[in-house]
C-alpha cells in the first residue's frame, strides 16, 4: 500500500516517511488528521524515548530500597520510618530558549505535578541551568528570564528551591538548558500510581480549561530550533502557580480519602499521551469525549483539544460511586471538573467529539509498537584527538591571579544573588540551605534529614563522554556524601544533540554507559529521569550534558555537616590525592584558554572508599565541616570553606606528581574532600582514612583573616570575598547590592 | 447593553515607584538616553452589561474603588464605550 | 494555654509553618480557618499567615480582604481579639484597613528570601511582652511586595505613638540604608494597629522557631500572645 500525504502534514506531526508508513501498515488504513496528530505525539522522541529507550535499559534501577523504579511518573525510595522520597528531574529546553521566563516556569510547574500526581507533597525544587556567555545580551536575557520563572512559580506555589547549579559555556548560547527536579515526601504506603483500571470507571479532568497552548509541544521539543521556531512562539504556555497549588491540595486531599483510583498529571502531548500512558499502564482501554471538555477559546477542533498543553490539568480515573464525593472536593478549592470519558476493557484509545467517532487506535499501536531508531554512532576523530592532547599549560597569570580570576569567573562565583530571590526556607524543613554541596531537610516526626543536589559537567562530557558521565555520578555522591548523608538514588536528565548525528549518538551512548557503570559501583540506582535531544540551533549541538539528580539520607540530622570552617584553630585535612588532572579543568579554560585534554581520572572504588571514610567520620562526629572538591581545585574549594565560614586558613598542599603550584591549586581531581576536624580528632580521622586505604594530608590551620596555600597564595579573606560575591553580577547588570550581608 | 472599560491604574505621584525606575535604566540602557522619567502601573479591560452608559459609568467607578485601586496608593481613571455583543456561542 | 485560628486562604502556605510553630512546638490549642468558615468562637488569636493568596494578583491580598472569614476578623478584632497578620497576612490587614499603610514592591524589584535582623521598638505589646526593650531578634524575610509605604503625617504618628513594633537593623542595631531589604519606610518591619490588638509584620517568625532551623527567636512573638491570652482569662 502506498502512503499518500502531504510532507507538511508529515513535517507538523514530526514524523518520517517510514514511521507513516508503518503507521498505515498497523492500523491497515490510512490515519485521520486526528489520529495522526496522535501518533505524531506518541511517536514523537519526548514522548516515546525511540532513541534512547535502548540506551536507558542499560541503567540500573533496582535495588532495595526502590519503592517505585522508572515507568511512572516520578521514582520512589524508601527511606524508614513508613516515607517514601518521590523525586525525578525533567528538562524544558526548547520552550525556554523562546521565552525564558515562561519556559522555565512552566518546567517547573510540571515536574512538581509529576510528584504530587503520585499523591507525594512536594517538599524540594532543584535546578539545574546552563547558559551561553554573559557577555552576549541575548544569554543574559535568558539567564535573568529563567531565573525570574524558577522563582515566580516555586515561591507563589509555596515549595522551596534550595539548589541546582549553574553553568556558562559557549555550545548554549541560543540552546539554554533548563532542567527542574522535584522532591516529595509520601507515607510509602500511600504510594499512587497512573495505573488505570476498571472497565466503567469514569474519566475526569480537573484544572485550567483546557486552551490551544503549546499545541505540538511534544513535537517541538524533538526537532532543532532555527529561525523559524520564533514563530512557534503560541507553544510556550504561560504558567498559573496559584492554580497549581490549588490542583495540588485537591489531589492530595483525594489520594488522603481514597478517592481515586488513578491520577495522572497532563505535560507533554496534553491529553493524548495522559490517555494513553494511564490506560497502558493498566492494561485496559479508554474513551475520551472531547465535546465534554471545558476549553478556554472558541471553535477548537478535536485535534486541538487532544493535543493541547495548557497547564495545571490532572486527569483523574474514579469510581462512579464516588463522584460525588470528589467533586466535593473540587468545589471546596473552586476547581472545575470535567467528566469527559470512562475506561473500557478494549485496549483501544477511542474519541469521541459528540456522537462522531474522531479516532481509533490500538493502545499498544502508540506504546509498543513504534519502531525503536539504531542509529549509527561514531567518535568523531578530532574530539578523541583533543581529549588525549598532551597538554601545554602555559598561563601568563600568576596562581594568585589565577586564583582570584577563576573566584571571580561566572562558573565559581557565589550563585547567592540568585538563591537569595528563591523562598528556600517555607515549610520548615531546609536545614542546610543553598550555597554549599548538598542542600538538606528534615523529616519532621523524625530524626532524619533527605540530602539533594543536581551536578553535571558538560565540558568533561564534551572531551570524554563515557568518563564525563562518570565523574557526573560520583560528583553527585559526593556532594550528597558531604553532608554526612548516604547517597540512594537517582534521577537523570539527559541533554544532548540532534542524535541522528553519529556524533552526537555516540556521546548518547557512551554518556549512558557511563552513567550505568558508576550507578552500579557506587549502589545509587536510577529511578527515574528524562531525555531531551535535538539540542542544537542551526546545525551546532551542545556539549553531551547528563545532568545527576541524587537525593540521599542522613539517619541524624544532627550529624550534618556544612563545608563552612567554624573554628579557629581547627585542622585542615585533604583527604584523597591532587594529581596532574588540569584537562578540561576551569583553569585550563579560564585562565589558558583551551577546552582540552582528557577529563580527571575517577577511580570508582577509591571513590566509593573515600565516601565511606567520611560517613563514617560524620557518623563519629569528627569532623567539624566536610566539602567535596571539584571544579576549580583545592585552591576554589579551600576559598569557599573560609569565605562561608568566614575565617581564614593557613595551608600547604602538595600534588603526587610534583610541586607545579597550578597543578597543586587547581588539579581537578577527583575523589577528594576537604574537612576540618579538632586539634585532637585528626589521629583518629587519619587512621579511619588509612583503614580504607584513602590517602590523606594534614593541609594546616583554620583561621586568621587570610587564605594561604603554600607560598604561591596569600589572599585576604576580603579581597576574595569581593572577587567570589560579585563575580555573577558583574558578568549581567542584575542582583547589583553589593557584598552580601 | 456590552459595554467596554478601559482602567488605567497608577501609582499616585509622590509615591516611590522602583518598578518605574528600572524600567527608565533598562531603556537608557538600550540607547535612549532621552527618557526622564518612566511610571508603571496597571490596565484592565473590563467587560460590563449594563442598562446604559451612566450604569455602567457608576458600576466601574464603584469597582476601581472598592478592588481595583488602592486608595493609599494609587490613583485610577477609566473611559467606557459601548460593544458590540460577543456571539452566543 | 492560648487558642490560635490560623486562616487560610487559596494560595496562603505558610499555615502548615504557623501550626507547627504554635502546635508542635509550642503545644498550644490550633486550628486551620478555611477563608469561606466565619466562625472564630473559642480562639485567643487569629494568624493571617504568609503565602500568595489569590496568586497575589492585582495587588497581594487585595482580593483575600474580601474573603467571607475577613467579616468575622473586622468584628474580632473590633472586640479586642488578638490578630497576628505575617507577610502575606499583613498585606491583607493594610488591604483591610485594619493597620495603615501599604505593601508595595521591593525597592530591588527582586524577591528576597533572607536573614534579618529586627529591633524590638516596643516590648510593652501584647505581641511583644516577651521581648525585652531594644531587644534584637533573628526572623528571616520571604517576599517580593514587602515595601512598606504610608504617608509622612502617618509614619509620624506611627512613630509617635510607638506603633513601630519591629525595625530592621544591622548587627551594630543601627537601621541603617544595608540592614533594610525592601526599601520599607524608616526601616518599618512590623507595626500595630490603633488598639493594640492588631500587629502586621513582614518577617516570617514562624521560620524562627527552632534552633535546627538558625533560631528560634520567632517564638517570643507567639509567646507574647500566649501570655497576654492568659492575662486576659486571669482577669
Amino acid at each position: 500500500m502506498t502512503a499518500i500525504v502531504d510532507p507538511r502534514v508529515l513535517h507538523e506531526v514530526a514524523l518520517t516517511e517510514t514511521e507513516y508508513e508503518q503507521i498505515v501498515a498497523l492500523l491497515g488504513r490510512q490515519p485521520n488528521h486526528v489520529e495522526l496528530g496522535i501518533f505524531g505525539a506518541m511517536w514523537s522522541e519526548h514522548c516515546s524515548y525511540k532513541t534512547s529507550k535502548p540506551l536507558l535499559r542499560q541503567l540500573p534501577s533496582t535495588g532495595d530500597r526502590v519503592v517505585q523504579g522508572p515507568g511512572e511518573n516520578a521514582g520512589a525510595v524508601d527511606i524508614g520510618d513508613g516515607w517514601a522520597v518521590v523525586f525525578k528531574i525533567e528538562s524544558h529546553n526548547h520552550p525556554s530558549a523562546i521565552e525564558p521566563h515562561a519556559g522555565a516556569a512552566t518546567g517547573v510547574g510540571g515536574i512538581l505535578r509529576d510528584v504530587f500526581t503520585m499523591g507525594a507533597f512536594p517538599v524540594a525544587t532543584l535546578d539545574s541551568l546552563r547558559f551561553g556567555p554573559l557577555d552576549n545580551p541575548r544569554n543574559r536575557f535568558l539567564f535573568g528570564g529563567v531565573v525570574g520563572g524558577i522563582g515566580d512559580y516555586g515561591n507563589c506555589f509555596g515549595v522551596p528551591t534550595v539548589g541546582g547549579e549553574i553553568y556558562f559555556e559557549d555550545c548554549y548560547t541560543d540552546n539554554p538548558l533548563v532542567n527542574a527536579m522535584a522532591v516529595g515526601l509520601i507515607r510509602k504506603d500511600r504510594l499512587m500510581r497512573a495505573s488505570a483500571s476498571g472497565a466503567g470507571n469514569k474519566v475526569m479532568l480537573v484544572g485550567a480549561d483546557t486552551g490551544r497552548d503549546g499545541i505540538h509541544g511534544a513535537t517541538f521539543a524533538s526537532v532543532e530550533l532555527t529561525e523559524a521556531s520564533e514563530e512557534r512562539r503560541p507553544a510556550v504556555q504561560v504558567g498559573n502557580p496559584f492554580l497549581e497549588k490549588l490542583l495540588m491540595e485537591a489531589c492530595l486531599e483525594l489520594v488522603d480519602k481514597e478517592l481515586v483510583v488513578a491520577m495522572q498529571d497532563l505535560g507533554a502531548a496534553g491529553l493524548t499521551s495522559s490517555a494513553v500512558e494511564c490506560a497502558s499502564r493498566g492494561g485496559v482501554g479508554i474513551d475520551i469525549d472531547v465535546s465534554r471538555v471545558s476549553r478556554r477559546e472558541e471553535h477548537m477542533s478535536a485535534y486541538d483539544v487532544m493535543l493541547s498543553e495548557s497547564q495545571e490539568r490532572m486527569l483523574i480515573v474514579v469510581d462512579p460511586e464516588r463522584e460525588l464525593d470528589v467533586n466535593r472536593v473540587f468545589r471546596k478549592y473552586d476547581l472545575h471538573a470535567d467528566d469527559i470519558g470512562e475506561i473500557t476493557d478494549t485496549g483501544e484509545l477511542r474519541v469521541f467529539d459528540g456522537d462522531d467517532q474522531v479516532a481509533h487506535i490500538p493502545l499498544r499501536l502508540l506504546t509498543d509498537e513504534l519502531p525503536i531508531r539504531h542509529p549509527e554512532g561514531r567518535a568523531p576523530k578530532e574530539r578523541l584527538d583533543l581529549a588525549t592532547e598532551k597538554l601545554i599549560i602555559h598561563t601568563e597569570l600568576t596562581p594568585p591571579e589565577s586564583f582570584l580570576k577563576l573566584l571571580a569567573s561566572p562558573n565559581l562565583a557565589s550563585r547567592r544573588g540568585v538563591w537569595r530571590t528563591y523562598d528556600h526556607q517555607v515549610q520548615n524543613n531546609t536545614v542546610v540551605h543553598p550555597g554549599g554541596d548538598a542542600a538538606l531537610l528534615r523529616v519532621k516526626g523524625t530524626r532524619k534529614a533527605i540530602a539533594v543536589t543536581t551536578d553535571g559537567n558538560g565540558r568533561y562530557c564534551f572531551l570524554d563522554p563515557r568518563a564525563g558521565a562518570r565523574i557526573a555520578v560520583a560528583e553527585a555522591a559526593r556532594n550528597i556524601v558531604a553532608t554526612g548523608a548516604r547517597p540512594l538514588a537517582v534521577t537523570d536528565c539527559l541533554n544532548f544533540g540532534n542524535p541522528e548525528k553519529p556524533e552526537v549518538f555516540w556521546e548518547l551512548s557512551e554518556s549512558v554507559a557511563g552513567i550505568a557503570e558508576a550507578c552500579t559501583a557506587l549502589q545509587v540506582p536510577v529511578v527515574s529521569g528524562n531525555v531531551s535531544l535535538y539540542n542544537d540551533t542551526s546545525g551546532t549541538s551542545i556539549y553531551p550534558t547528563p545532568v545527576i539528580g541524587m537525593v540521599g539520607l542522613l539517619d541524624d540530622v544532627e550529624k550534618r555537616l556544612t563545608p563552612a570552617f567554624r573554628h579557629h584553630g581547627d585542622m585542615v585535612v585533604q583527604l584523597g590525592q591532587t594529581r596532574l588532572d588540569l584537562g578540561g579543568s576551569e583553569f585550563l579554560r579560564t585562565c589558558v584558554g583551551r577546552i582540552a585534554g582528557a577529563p580527571p581520572r575517577l577511580d570508582l572504588d577509591l571513590e566509593k572508599r573515600t565516601q565511606a571514610v567520611v560517613l563514617e567520620a560524620a557518623d563519629d562526629e569528627l569532623l567539624r565541616s566536610c566539602h567535596d572538591v571539584s571544579d576549580g581545585g583545592l585552591a576554589i574549594a579551600l576559598a569557599e570553606c573560609c569565605l562561608l565560614g568566614g575565617l581564614g586558613a593557613d595551608c600547604d598542599a602538595v600534588a603526587e606528581d610534583g610541586a607545579d603550584p597550578d597543578v597543586v591549586l587547581f588539579s581537578e581531581s577527583q575523589s577528594r574532600f576537604i574537612v576540618s576536624c579538632a586539634p585532637r580528632d585528626v589521629p583518629r580521622l587519619r587512621d579511619l582514612a588509612k583503614k580504607h586505604s584513602v590517602p590523606s594530608q594534614v593541609l594546616g590551620l583554620v583561621g586568621g583573616d587570610t587564605i594561604s596555600l603554600g607560598r604561591w597564595l596569600s589572599i585576604s579573606l576580603d579581597e576574595a570575598a569581593a572577587a567570589w560575591e560579585g563575580g555573577l553580577a558583574a558578568g549581567q547588570g542584575g542582583f547589583t547590592e553589593g557584598p552580601a550581608r | 447593553m456590552s459595554y467596554l472599560a478601559e482602567v488605567h491604574v497608577t501609582l499616585k505621584p509622590l509615591v516611590n515607584d522602583p518598578a518605574g525606575l528600572v524600567i527608565r535604566d533598562g531603556l537608557r540602557n538600550l540607547g535612549f538616553h532621552e527618557v526622564d522619567g518612566v511610571r508603571a502601573g496597571k490596565y484592565l479591560v473590563i467587560e460590563v452589561d449594563a442598562e446604559n452608559k451612566v450604569d455602567a459609568r457608576y458600576r466601574v467607578e464603584e469597582m476601581c474603588k472598592k478592588l481595583l485601586a488602592n486608595p493609599v496608593i494609587e490613583d485610577y481613571r477609566f473611559d467606557v464605550r459601548e460593544v458590540e455583543a460577543a456571539p452566543q456561542a | 494555654m492560648a487558642s490560635f485560628g490560623i486562616v487560610v486562604f487559596p494560595g496562603t502556605w505558610s499555615e502548615r509553618d504557623c501550626y507547627y510553630a504554635v502546635h508542635d512546638r509550642l503545644r498550644q490549642d490550633a486550628r486551620l480557618i478555611w477563608h469561606k468558615e466565619r466562625d472564630l468562637s473559642g480562639l485567643d488569636c487569629v494568624v493571617l499567615p504568609g503565602g500568595f493568596s489569590y496568586g497575589d494578583h492585582l495587588r497581594a491580598g487585595a482580593i483575600a480582604r474580601f474573603s467571607p472569614v475577613m467579616q468575622s476578623v473586622v468584628e474580632f478584632a473590633r472586640r479586642g481579639g488578638l490578630v497576628l497578620g505575617i507577610c502575606n497576612g499583613f498585606q491583607v490587614l493594610c488591604e483591610a484597613h485594619l493597620l495603615p499603610g501599604a505593601l508595595m514592591r521591593n525597592a530591588s524589584c527582586e524577591f528576597r528570601c533572607v536573614p534579618t535582623l529586627l529591633r524590638v521598638e516596643n516590648a510593652d505589646t501584647a505581641f511583644t511582652v516577651d521581648c525585652a526593650a531594644e531587644e534584637r531578634l533573628s526572623i528571616p524575610i520571604s517576599h517580593g511586595e514587602g515595601n512598606y509605604y504610608a504617608d509622612a503625617d502617618t509614619v509620624a504618628r506611627l512613630e509617635g505613638d510607638g506603633r513601630v513594633v519591629f525595625r530592621y537593623v544591622d548587627e551594630h542595631g543601627e537601621a541603617s540604608p544595608e540592614a533594610n531589604p525592601n526599601g520599607s519606610v524608616n526601616n518599618i518591619a512590623g507595626i500595630l494597629g490603633e488598639g493594640g490588638n492588631v500587629l502586621g509584620m513582614m518577617p516570617h517568625p514562624e521560620r524562627s522557631c527552632e534552633d535546627l532551623l538558625g533560631s528560634e527567636d520567632g517564638l517570643k512573638i507567639f509567646r507574647g500572645v500566649i501570655r497576654s491570652a492568659e492575662r486576659v482569662l486571669a482577669r
